[in-house]
């Protein structure tokens, strides 16, 4: 809110100390992030979910599939820091246990949907013509359907599980890539550089590996941090609708799913779950806003 | 005008080709062989044969695929393995309430939307500017359903105000809480984009000439700045059909509301296939067809658009 009135006091005070220092794109966005507040919350958050899934087994405190009859629903107290669930199951560990799921889709359905969109972008934009044709309709149908409906219809098919999740939200995801991909690469490769290598004998794939990739990067990785987090609300989602990883795996969606019935009786059982689900994609949104403002500061 | 509906029309059918195509071999690829999942566990092979030849699921692909087509033009959506009925029939009581929730919804993202997008705008760095950023931000991040248990636990069960779930007798009380959940992620980005929009327009020329000229706040914002800061705000609308489209089925969910997405997670659960692909088509359906309307509004209120692209492509 303020960062208008904050990057203007930067333009005045300016940065005496790298005046005849050398700058690059990326050494300047890394200043202007470590300065913007609200990304070194998202960046911690990123941070402390990474720390959380690799340490799931200390930081629980009991066996998240364990299940114990006689402490059914227990609300929130010492023993049972989240309280439990229906079938006594400890929730705080089911949590910490969960965000591993979350984390590993998040991560790996992105990076399908990078690749995916990365390959199928640079042969449209680079290449042109017939193949950027073709390959920009494919990409309208993608956007024609609406993600969490995509996945749910895929999901039916292939029947629920994680690697099927992957395969889902990743194939789904690569129309923006490529679409974002192709149009880096159309507004530099009539550029001098782009024709100096060409000159000196560089390969297309080296041309586009070497030289446009690295020039192209900064949306897409902007693009790529926000998409995690919708891609761990969409595996939410699909947990939640029964197509997701199958119990007793603890995955954040499927407990709001079996939480459902006991809104009223044991409200701890959505409670937590949910807010784990919002800091984890704030912290990717707010990253990725971040990321954003630090590569071109003319924005927002 | 009419040449630009037209052509926008003509420009879904590649779509609706894709689309089909997509969900025919979706269809294509189950595995279980769907005769012997319509008739029961002791039919006969001959019985099966029959059925398969029936249905026409021993032919080559592409004659299935046109053959789907035939159906699908004709509003044949297949038939449900577990009911035994047509997709179609099944859905038929339902789309209609959902094309209610959806209109609800979006009439709750705009209006609501561009009034907190305008105040945010107007009282800039204000407590209510904070409080709408905030909250757009963190609308972003919460998931559909996590936030229509929590209204149902809040507004439900805890103040009573509101019904939890259902549709009831089809009065404006049932639709205010699943609305509103269905809303909230396009009623975020409407509030965000109506805002910076509105700061956009408001530091133009015309803007301060207007104020010069003595007209009120009132009527510079209503009648100068509103109209030219909306063209965003609408593409932005027709943008986030698809999103709520996708939330129809977990409101719809947690609200028990009588509605194809709500048919469809049944669907999920009974392992009907055929339904659930049936449903996601004709969710699908409503979305491009709610897009071509916002398209045709966005033409009608910016004539650029429909100039710009028939000029640039002849």
């Amino acid at each position: 809110m303020y960062e208008r009135v904050y990057k203007l006091q930067n333009a005045i005070s300016g940065e005496p100390g790298n005046k005849y220092s050398r700058s690059s794109l990326y050494k300047d966005a890394w200043r202007r992030l470590t300065r913007n507040r609200l990304a070194i919350i998202g960046l911690s958050i990123i941070a402390a979910l990474i720390f959380i899934s690799l340490f799931s087994p200390f930081l629980a405190t009991h066996d998240p599939t364990l299940r114990v009859k006689e402490d059914s629903l227990k609300p929130p107290g010492s023993q049972y820091w989240f309280g439990t669930d229906i079938l006594g199951r400890d929730i705080y560990s089911r949590v910490i246990y969960g965000s591993r799921i979350s984390m590993l889709v998040g991560i790996v359905a992105v990076g399908i949907s990078l690749l995916i969109g990365l390959g199928m972008g640079a042969v449209a934009g680079y290449f042109g013509g017939f193949s950027d044709a073709l390959i920009m309709r494919i990409a309208d149908i993608f956007f024609a359907f609406p993600y969490i409906l995509g996945a749910i219809a895929i999901m039916a098919v292939l029947g629920p599980g994680i690697v099927n999740i992957f395969v889902a939200i990743g194939i789904l995801g690569w129309a923006h890539f490529a679409r974002l991909f192709r149009s880096s690469i159309l507004s530099i490769k009539n550029k001098e550089y782009i024709e100096a290598a060409r000159a000196l004998g560089a390969s297309n794939f080296r041309i586009i590996i070497k030289h446009i990739f690295p020039n192209s990067f900064a949306p897409i990785i902007v693009f790529g941090t926000m998409n995690v987090g919708t891609a761990i609300i969409v595996e939410a989602a699909l947990s939640f609708l029964g197509l997701g990883v199958q119990p007793p795996a603890p995955a954040w969606g499927q407990m709001l799913s079996e939480s459902m019935r006991y809104i009223n009786t044991a409200p701890w059982m959505m409670f937590f779950p949910g807010m784990a689900i919002v800091f984890t994609v704030l912290g990717f949104v707010l990253f990725g806003d971040g990321l954003r403002d630090a590569f071109d500061p003319r924005m927002k | 005008m009419l040449y630009y509906i037209l052509r926008r029309i003509l420009q879904m059918v590649p779509v609706i080709i894709g689309v089909t195509l997509i969900l025919f071999m979706l269809i294509y690829m189950i595995p279980e062989d769907p005769a012997s999942l319509i008739l029961q566990k002791g039919a006969t092979e001959q019985a099966l044969a029959n059925l398969r030849a029936k249905m026409g699921i021993d032919r080559p692909l592409h004659i299935q695929y046109l053959r789907y087509m035939g159906n699908l033009v004709r509003g044949d959506l297949g038939t449900s393995y577990r009911y035994r009925r047509p997709v179609s029939s099944i859905l038929a009581d339902y789309y209609p309430n959902s094309i209610r929730l959806a209109l609800a919804a979006i009439i709750i993202e705009i209006f609501v939307g561009i009034i907190t997008g305008i105040i945010a705008a107007v009282k800039r760095y204000s407590f209510w500017d904070t409080l709408v950023t905030v909250s757009t931000t963190l609308a972003v991040c919460v998931p559909v359903f996590w936030l229509g248990m929590i209204f149902q636990n809040i507004f439900g069960l805890r103040l009573g105000w509101l019904p939890i779930s259902g549709m009831g007798d089809g009065s404006l009380r049932y639709y205010i809480m699943p609305a509103f959940t269905l809303a909230s992620v396009s009623l975020a980005y409407v509030a965000r984009i109506t805002r910076s929009s509105m700061l956009e327009t408001m530091s133009n020329d015309y803007i301060t000439t207007a104020f010069a000229k003595g007209l009120s706040p009132g009527m510079v914002i209503g009648k100068h700045a509103l109209k030219n800061a909306m063209i965003p705000v609408v593409t932005l609308v027709g943008l986030n059909l698809g999103t709520l489209m996708g939330g129809a089925v977990l409101t719809e969910t947690v609200f028990n509301w009588p509605g194809v997405g709500r048919a469809i997670y049944h669907a999920i659960l009974e392992r009907d296939t055929p339904v659930v692909i049936g449903g996601t088509l004709v969710l699908v359906m409503i979305f491009l067809i709610l897009n071509l309307i916002i398209d045709i509004v966005y033409a009608y209120l910016d004539p650029r658009i429909r100039f710009d692209r028939r000029e640039s492509r002849v």
